[in-house]
């Protein structure tokens, strides 16, 4: 049980493009380089428009399903695989990476990437999953999958493209919202509500 | 970095797309001249009485027994940008797994030590009043976040940003880009050196303008914990008019954006200085002693 309580968050606002994005920021490894696949997708608001002010980041294993632990994320070299990445949206609302294909992180498990997506408008960040959609029996045991209604799990389950690569967006709200995560163990965080008891660390 | 900036940029044809869903159409015209006043946009006192009624009701909720609120609320109407982009749904809770509790590494070989330091990014010296920002950043047990990136990102003295989308009739500083970095200590503090922003207009309503602030954005140890927030300034008369901070509905939730002035920090003759810490959310995984010192995501070069 957490003993401080958080910073609050806030929108990324507008302007956040001259500061976030960087050289190959979404290129977790050379586009078209052997096991390479791209991540594409749209950010759509409530009305079903594409949301042109969003950016997102990726972070996930290897395809071995190994969690890396390497710098060079800001300064890529070309050949370490970081397992994170950052893309800003363009002017229709679509976020490319590339990317592997990520393994199991244990033996069975669903593969997934995951998600942390801002916008203006957003008043704070949202996590969520992307899911391999092969491995029909591991996503059927997936702990969070599983407590889903089908309609809310579709969403987190990408599309595989002809080429290899995967399809997936993001609806903030309305038909097909995404399914949004709240990690914190009693709902506290996620909803803004603080425990009752838990120390202020600014007193 | 300064060198990366595009100075086009700066010249760079209006985007006449609104950075406000309730912003009026912008033109080429109305971009280089004060702009008119729209006559149609709303007016600072319905967005107030509508912030003060939201507050009314959370102060209500209180005294009836409801636990306070931490963090902004995503259904914030008051901020119209918000309206189409909150999810409608609950957040789904999920327990953490193995990618999930941990977080990408950042290092030395990210981020060059000058990159703290705003105000030497061109070849002279920015406008404005110099400031030091200086914290740690902790995690919800109080364990310093060694290690760990730390970006911001703000306005300059005029409270103009260098974003092209940023048309404020404001003067743009050609020795000010408002970008830094730095990896956090293995007592998880950081220090920026920079120009102490101004307060800048936006398209919220009629006569918007967003109290002082510096963009963070921050890593934790774990990727739950990740965050992007505004510090602000403290005693800033904006406050109680800006929808952003309000979104905030608890008064001690939102001292946690309020850095301090700390005169201890300050440097005699060349800047003031200001205390902010930050705290993330708690651990979920099972730490072990070289992670809590730091030892990992550092490459020490």
């Amino acid at each position: 049980m957490s003993k401080l309580t958080p910073t609050p968050g806030q929108t990324v606002g507008p302007f956040y493009g001259y500061a976030l994005p960087y050289a190959k920021d979404r290129e977790l490894l050379a586009p078209g380089s052997a096991g390479s696949i791209r991540l594409q997708g749209t950010v759509f608001d409530g009305a079903g428009h594409p949301v042109p002010d969003a950016i997102l980041e990726i972070w996930q294993a290897d395809a071995e399903g190994q969690v890396p632990q390497r710098t060079g994320s800001l300064v890529r070299d070309g050949y370490t695989f970081t397992g994170f990445g950052r893309s800003a949206v363009g002017n229709t609302g679509v976020f490319t990476f590339t990317t592997v294909n990520p393994g199991p992180t244990a033996p069975g498990a669903a593969p997934f990437i995951s998600v942390v997506l801002f916008a203006r408008g957003l008043m704070n960040r949202l996590f969520t999953r992307v899911y391999l959609p092969e491995n029909e029996e591991a996503l059927a045991a997936d702990p969070l999958l599983s407590s889903l209604e089908p309609e809310r799990r579709r969403t987190l389950i990408a599309r595989r493209d002809p080429d290899g690569g995967l399809s997936w967006d993001i609806r903030l709200q309305g038909d097909g919202e995404t399914v949004f995560l709240d990690f914190e163990g009693t709902g506290a965080e996620g909803s803004g509500i603080e425990d009752a008891g838990v120390q202020d660390a600014s007193q | 970095m300064p060198e990366e900036i595009n100075l086009e940029i700066f010249n760079a044809d209006p985007i006449t797309e609104d950075v406000s869903d309730a912003a009026p159409e912008a033109t080429p015209q109305a971009a280089k001249a004060v702009p008119a006043l729209d006559t149609a946009a709303e007016s600072q006192q319905i967005l107030s009485d509508e912030m003060k009624a939201l507050g009314d009701a959370y102060a209500q909720a209180r005294r009836n027994g409801a636990a306070a609120e931490t963090q902004p609320r995503l259904d914030y109407p008051p901020y119209r940008s918000s309206i189409l982009r909150h999810p409608t749904k609950s957040l789904q809770h999920a327990d953490p797994e193995t990618i999930e509790l941990y977080s990408p590494a950042f290092g030395h070989m990210d981020v060059h030590a000058l990159e703290s330091d705003l105000t030497i990014q061109h070849n002279g010296e920015p406008m404005g009043e110099r400031i030091i920002v200086s914290g740690r950043v902790l995690d919800g047990d109080g364990r310093p976040v060694a290690g760990q990136l730390v970006e911001i990102w703000q306005a300059n003295s005029s409270g103009r940003y260098i974003h092209k989308r940023d048309q404020h009739p404001a003067p743009l500083d050609p020795n000010f880009t408002g970008v830094g970095r730095c990896i956090t200590g293995a007592d998880g503090s950081y220090s920026f050196t920079t120009i102490k922003p101004g307060a800048y207009p936006w398209k919220n309503h009629l006569n918007a303008w967003r109290p002082a602030h510096i963009h963070f954005s921050l890593f934790g140890q774990e990727f739950t914990q990740r965050i992007v927030t505004q510090m602000y300034f403290p005693g800033d008369p904006l406050f109680a008019l800006d929808p952003i901070y309000q979104s905030i509905v608890d008064q001690d939730a939102r001292d946690r954006l309020v850095a301090s002035y700390n005169h201890d920090q300050t440097k005699p003759e060349w800047a003031l200085a200001y205390n902010w810490d930050i705290v993330l959310t708690g651990s979920k995984r099972t730490w072990t002693e070289n992670e809590a010192l730091g030892a990992e995501g550092d490459d020490h070069e």
